[in-house]
């Protein structure tokens, strides 16, 4: 199940829409980091919200697309963990380190406007 | 009271069916929410290592009963090589003290009752048990 990308403004969104294989998480971690250079996106958001499991494979996909949109100059935030999804990970080690996240789209968005905002005032 | 499903795992789609079975009969038991995430989250490792270690292997999901207690027993079977170290497997892997990186750790934590046993001829079996709260 491919997961929708939609463009807005400088931003891209990955709006996951159900349960996602292990093949369809990593293909959306290629897809970002292609499109980032694609769409000249500086800012990526991954809605999370729908997943009901997040387990170490997830993790450390997620974990290594937001490095590699760094990496190709775009922020990641992760958006819409649930709260037990949350304690599950925590309970299983994975913590998302240097991985931005946010509670929601709305507060994705904002994130991203703030960061964003920053890198280029400084640049 | 709900039967026994049994889930053979050859691909990574497999990982999402058995998790969501274990969801459905912790659902259907009335577990609450966030234990039905905890037992569907144990699965999916469970079943993650059978794909990457064993390739193949089945992973079987059933209520228990013990007095009025009722839970859910996951025995994950595999013929895989095995796990030549036990004390390493069962130490903490996802930070850098060392370990095999299976998780197992990480699953114990995340159920009332786990029980390994593995050997290097005959492939690995984890049991993990959750009661209902």
């Amino acid at each position: 199940m491919e997961v929708p990308i939609l463009k807005q403004g400088l931003y891209l969104i990955a709006s996951i829409q159900a349960a996602l294989s292990d093949v369809d998480l990593v293909h959306l971690r290629d897809a970002l980091a292609e499109k980032v250079g694609k769409f000249r996106a500086r800012g990526v958001i991954v809605d999370v919200t729908v997943l009901d499991v997040m387990d170490s494979f997830a993790s450390r996909t997620l974990r290594d697309l937001a490095h590699m949109t760094r990496l190709r100059g775009a922020e990641t935030v992760i958006v819409g963990i649930q709260p037990e999804v949350a304690f599950a990970m925590v309970q299983l080690g994975l913590t998302l380190e240097g991985v931005d996240t946010a509670l929601d789209l709305e507060e994705g968005l904002a994130f991203l406007d703030k960061k964003t905002k920053r890198r280029t005032s400084r640049g | 009271m709900a039967s026994e499903a049994i889930i053979l795992i050859n691909s990574d789609i497999d990982v999402v069916a058995a998790r969501q079975k274990g969801r459905e009969l912790a659902t259907m038991l009335g577990f609450v929410s966030t234990d039905s995430t905890l037992l569907a989250t144990a699965i999916s490792e469970l079943a993650r290592n059978i794909v990457r270690y064993a390739k193949h292997g089945e992973i079987s999901i059933m209520p228990v009963q013990s007095g009025d207690r009722v839970g859910i027993t996951v025995v994950a079977r595999d013929k895989g090589p095995g796990i030549a170290n036990m004390s390493l497997a069962m130490q903490d892997g996802f930070s850098t003290s060392g370990g095999l990186g299976l998780g197992l750790p990480g699953v114990k934590r995340l159920m009332d009752e786990f029980h390994l046993v593995s050997d290097v001829n005959t492939g690995t079996t984890v049991t993990i048990k959750k009661w209902k709260r």
